[in-house]
């Protein structure tokens, strides 16, 4: 067993690997930047015209990363498995690191998603934000809740058939809390309330990231070995 | 064998039980059953099953749980049969909550939190089985479907503890029997066909994992034979 310390330049090594190989290809970005960019025109069609409040706005935004994700997020493993090379990943680095480096990368490509589609969002739908701050600890709060959750199942996925149906069908009970509250701290944000009084949305969105992580790299070898 | 005379009697004991309990909830007197009346009777139904819907999910998690860390394949099997029970009262719990919310709340569905946790369970276990359906080897699929398991049990706290905060939903939900003061909040002879109801269910749910679980060991080991001989079994 490696140190803490190879584990990490092991899952930053894997993280660059993948972002190295999605800048060449940019196939999953384009996949969830497409599909976050489509639906959110539907969305500014259909509704831009009417004033709408803060609850239907944030749980507009957070359908719309929430199915956008869906869309790309499985890409790490699924090529893998589908290139073959997953064996060579399986020899070349500890099942930790390979469970922090994938989750990394699919951070950085939901962070990369949000810098593209909030801005246009905030843009088209006219909207105004109380309190940007709390708006950005929420948005990477889930962030981190979405990649860690997403990066397991996706795990799961790719030696699976069916893949595209069946990691949202096992994506969506797992995140539903996730996603409730994230909808419930966006909609405070936006309507301007204070962080002090969203403490509470936010103290469970950080448990959650922490007990779903950890609850991950503990099963990950389980799923990840050779069988 | 001692332990098969015991579960034979258990069984006649069980159905006696149940008849018993059928016949308290239907003919006790609806004067004692509070304001809901007649209607109120269904609560001797559903959360019994809301309650085996929790435990058999609960057993089930346990058995993923040691199927991860010794990986017997009866770990495997008894998770699955308690999940698939599991799911069976879970559907019930909904379908008679669901009437249950029509006569007293006015609608078949609001979304109170214990609707959204129980539908998320539903949705969850629903999951598990489409995973175990999409993977053809067998101890990937035990592998991955007991990692999903535990990674539910995980998730489902968070459920419990968000689905309250649900903007504009207050639940509908009354207290709980027993209250947070610890009073009683029931009449005694309800309250008595109630506790004998849920001990009904719990039984009905160990009786038939009992039975699922020994199919299941019988299936493994006529697998072996035709492994074994090379020709299937006359089952």
């Amino acid at each position: 067993m490696s140190g803490a310390k190879q584990q990490l330049q092991a899952a930053w090594a894997i993280c660059g690997k993948d972002l190295r190989a999605e800048f060449r290809t940019r196939y999953a970005l384009s996949a969830i930047g497409l599909f976050a960019l489509t639906t959110l025109t539907v969305v500014s069609f259909a509704v831009g015209p009417l004033f709408l409040e803060a609850d239907l706005l944030s749980a507009l935004l957070w359908v719309i990363l929430f199915f956008a994700a869906m869309a790309g997020l499985s890409r790490t493993f699924v090529h893998e498995e589908e290139a073959r090379t997953a064996p060579a990943l399986r020899l070349a680095a500890p099942p930790v690191a390979v469970y922090l480096g994938k989750g990394l990368f699919n951070l950085v490509l939901l962070l990369l998603l949000e810098a593209l589609i909030v801005p246009l969002f905030i843009a088209m739908m006219g909207l105004r934000v109380g309190n940007p701050g709390l708006f950005l600890l929420v948005l990477l709060l889930g962030d981190a809740g979405l990649a860690g959750v997403t990066t397991i199942v996706a795990a799961m996925v790719a030696q699976a058939s069916a893949r595209g149906a069946l990691f949202t069908v096992l994506s969506f009970p797992l995140l539903l809390p996730l996603l409730i509250q994230c909808i419930e701290g966006a909609r405070a944000a936006l309507a301007g309330q204070s962080t002090a009084t969203a403490a509470a949305s936010l103290g469970v969105l950080v448990a959650y990231a922490v007990a779903t992580g950890t609850a991950s790299v503990m099963l990950f070898p389980a799923i990840w070995t050779e069988m | 064998m001692v332990w098969k005379r015991w579960a034979d009697v258990g069984k006649w004991v069980l159905g006696g039980w149940m008849v018993a309990v059928l016949l308290g909830a239907f003919l006790l007197d609806a004067r004692r059953l509070g304001t809901l009346g007649q209607g109120a009777r269904i609560i001797f139904f559903h959360i019994p099953t809301a309650w085996v819907t929790v435990l058999a999910l609960a057993v089930s998690s346990v058995y993923s749980i040691r199927y991860l860390v010794w990986r017997g394949q009866a770990d495997d099997r008894h998770a699955v049969h308690s999940a698939g029970l599991g799911i069976l009262f879970c559907l019930l719990a909904t379908v008679t909550g669901s009437i249950f919310a029509r006569i007293t709340w006015g609608a078949f569905w609001n979304w109170d939190p214990r609707e959204t946790t129980i539908f998320v369970l539903l949705l969850f276990y629903a999951a598990y089985f489409a995973l175990r359906a999409a993977v053809s080897d067998e101890e990937t699929r035990a592998a991955l479907s007991a990692a999903y398991n535990v990674l539910g049990l995980v998730v489902v706290p968070f459920l419990v503890f968000v689905a309250p905060r649900l903007p504009g939903l207050a639940g509908l939900h009354p207290e709980p029997i027993v209250n947070v003061r610890g009073e009683l909040d029931m009449d005694p002879w309800a309250l008595l066909v109630f506790l004998a109801a849920l001990a009904g269910f719990t039984g009905i749910y160990l009786w038939t994992f009992h039975l699922a679980n020994r199919i299941g060991l019988a299936e493994q080991r006529l697998n072996v034979l035709e492994e074994r001989d090379g020709r299937p079994v006359d089952r």
